[in-house]
């Protein structure tokens, strides 16, 4: 028995229906919402700390041992996603004490909010195929909620596509299940990966393959078919957006990580040339997406596009190395990319607009904020000594060693692209005078309570990017140590089902 | 039996495409309607149709007699039922929703988040 393994799914399911049951009092959710992240926390880094200690945890759900049951399984990488998914519950939670409103909270924003990330831990954590497309599902139908709320006209218009391209890519990885299934006759990942490792028919799958990269390619964003997301993420409220660009879109590079080092391995030379060239098109399309914008979350937006392309590059490239600097990316960006999308929400509050035209004066009255802005805005960039050096350090120094120049290259412009985007936004919304049509009143606004709650996210995650920065060498190892467990997969195979492969 | 399976799986799959190409945002989600059946008749396919007992173990054995249905497949269909069919009750209400507010069901005027 190792409860840790399924405690940060309970956690959040606990608190998502105890939330339910509070339901009249906006307060009492407020509460119940903070403790129950905080106890996300604390549970994950139980996980983490029992990973580093025997490699994988394993638990057979209902007794039933693999491949028969569902199993829940810890590695490097699931612990590691789980400690972020816990960092960002306890960071939006403390923002939506102050950001959300009363009208979304009467709409079931807070249990919402804990069955998404119920829903994310648990794709993190599952050992099983199938009951990876059922926490996908749970996930996806609270994502469609929250996005939703308020119910504005550019609401609906987003919603219409997320949800449509979601389901689509639902489908597809429901049909790629059922190929799978009618080919091997199990669903345990471990099982699958031992049967496939033994079968011949190498073109069908292939094509499952593929059919797996179309589906996981449309959650994490990637290259073509990443469209809907700068259509829908700004539209919501902004915590929900901060929420979603941190966690939803990792989910699919995750799944990526896992079914592409584990299940898929035989033919790199196919699957992993495909996925080079889906991570170099990503990284160029969102950032020229983002240099195109003036809108304060659309830039954002088109970054987590561009940035997925990193962490994809990570994986195509399939050295130990590549691998490290892929799941450091990962690290990052889930940090950075929340911590911006709230910045801009403290805009917004300071001024009421998230157009960059309208923006400005912010430097003149909020100094410190600004430098808050610039950690993460940099660190995204990838300016030494902040983490994101370190992470586009290590997946391009991986480039360079696998020789794939090309890839190499564009990964070097559009780092300098986002520099670029990160500038725009500074110069417009920070450095320059407050437009005169601009109601300024706004910025006046005394260090209330209120806005304390949205500060202190925001400077525990900018902290957070400057301790990576500073102190990589533990963050480093840990990455090291999950891609040793994702280059090995007979691991992963021995700790499931206990035979060696 | 699979061949006929299989092709009716295939048209499924081109009507929801070809549905879900239109404009209309009400013959968008008959679209991701008809897709997720097609996907669950794939399943129901891919893994095998076996004309069989249902798979009971008789009491003191340890294996089934005879050639048994795998129960999985169907075990399958039926989550992936129960989740279409939820998400596809948010996705009318959302339409319906889509069209009190923006009071068009055309998917060519829903274009003010693209650009």
């Amino acid at each position: 028995m190792s409860p840790e393994v399924a405690l940060p799914i309970i956690i959040p399911l606990l608190t998502g229906t105890l939330t339910l049951l509070a339901w009249r009092s906006n307060s009492v959710q407020k509460i119940l919402s903070v403790i129950g992240s905080i106890a996300l926390l604390i549970a994950s880094i139980w996980l983490l700390a029992s990973v580093r200690e025997t490699g994988h945890v394993v638990m057979y759900m209902g007794g039933w041992v693999a491949p028969y049951g569902i199993t829940l399984v810890a590695d490097m990488l699931s612990a590691i996603m789980v400690v972020l998914t816990g960092m960002m519950a306890v960071a939006i939670a403390i923002f939506s004490l102050s950001s959300a409103s009363a009208s979304h909270e009467r709409f079931g924003y807070y249990p919402l909010m804990h069955l998404l990330l119920a829903g994310v831990a648990g794709s993190f954590l599952t050992g099983d195929i199938f009951n990876l497309y059922v926490w996908f599902e749970v996930m996806l139908v609270a994502s469609f909620a929250l996005l939703i709320l308020g119910g504005e006209r550019a609401q609906m218009e987003g919603a219409v596509k997320y949800v449509t391209l979601n389901l689509l890519s639902s489908a597809i990885f429901l049909s790629a299940i059922g190929l799978l299934y009618g080919l091997v006759g199990t669903l345990n990942m471990a099982d699958i990966a031992l049967k496939l490792s033994q079968a011949e028919n190498s073109g069908l799958v292939d094509v499952i393959a593929v059919m797996f990269m179309v589906a996981f390619g449309i959650k994490a964003a990637a290259f073509p078919l990443f469209f809907w997301l700068p259509a829908s993420y700004h539209t919501g409220p902004v915590a929900v957006s901060a929420l979603f660009a941190g966690l939803l879109t990792k989910v699919g590079v995750y799944a990526l990580f896992r079914v592409f080092t584990l299940i898929f391995n035989q033919s790199p030379e196919f699957t992993h040339q495909l996925l080079l060239w889906v991570a170099a098109l990503t990284m160029i399309t969102g950032v020229l997406g983002a240099a195109a914008q003036f809108e304060f979350r659309r830039i954002l937006s088109f970054h987590i596009v561009s940035q997925i392309g990193y962490m994809i590059l990570g994986l195509a490239l399939f050295t130990p190395l590549a691998i490290i600097g892929g799941v450091f990316y990962i690290m990052h960006h889930i940090i950075v990319k929340t911590n911006l999308f709230l910045i801009s929400g403290i805009a917004h509050r300071l001024l009421g607009t998230y157009d960059l035209k309208k923006l400005g004066g912010l430097y003149k009255t909020r100094p410190f904020l600004s430098v808050m802005f610039l950690v993460p805005a940099l660190s995204l960039a990838g300016l030494p000594p902040l983490s994101g050096f370190f992470a586009k350090f290590i997946v391009i120094r991986a480039g360079v060693e696998a020789e794939a120049w090309v890839v190499t290259g564009v990964a070097l412009l559009v780092g300098l692209l986002t520099l670029y985007s990160m500038i725009k936004i500074w110069a417009e919304a920070f450095w320059k005078k407050l437009p005169e049509e601009t109601d300024g009143s706004g910025l006046q606004q005394a260090m209330t309570p209120s806005l304390a709650a949205l500060y202190l996210p925001v400077i525990l995650l900018a902290a957070c990017t400057l301790f990576i920065g500073l102190n990589g060498q533990p963050i480093y190892l840990m990455a090291e140590f999950s891609a040793q467990q994702l280059m090995n997969p007979a691991g992963y195979i021995e700790a499931v089902l206990g035979v060696k492969p | 039996m699979e061949p006929i399976m299989a092709i009716v799986a295939g048209c499924l799959y081109a009507a929801a495409i070809y549905m879900m190409l239109r404009r209309s945002i009400v013959k968008l989600v008959i679209g991701l309607m008809l897709l997720s059946n097609a996907a669950n008749l794939l399943i129901f396919t891919s893994a095998g149709m076996t004309r069989g007992a249902p798979p009971l173990i008789p009491v003191g054995a340890m294996q089934p007699e005879g050639i048994i249905a795998d129960p999985l497949p169907q075990a399958l269909i039926l989550t992936a039922i129960v989740i279409a069919f939820g998400v596809l009750a948010f996705a009318v209400v959302l339409i319906h929703r889509a069209y009190n507010i923006i009071h068009t069901d055309n998917l060519d005027q829903m274009k003010d988040t693209d650009t």
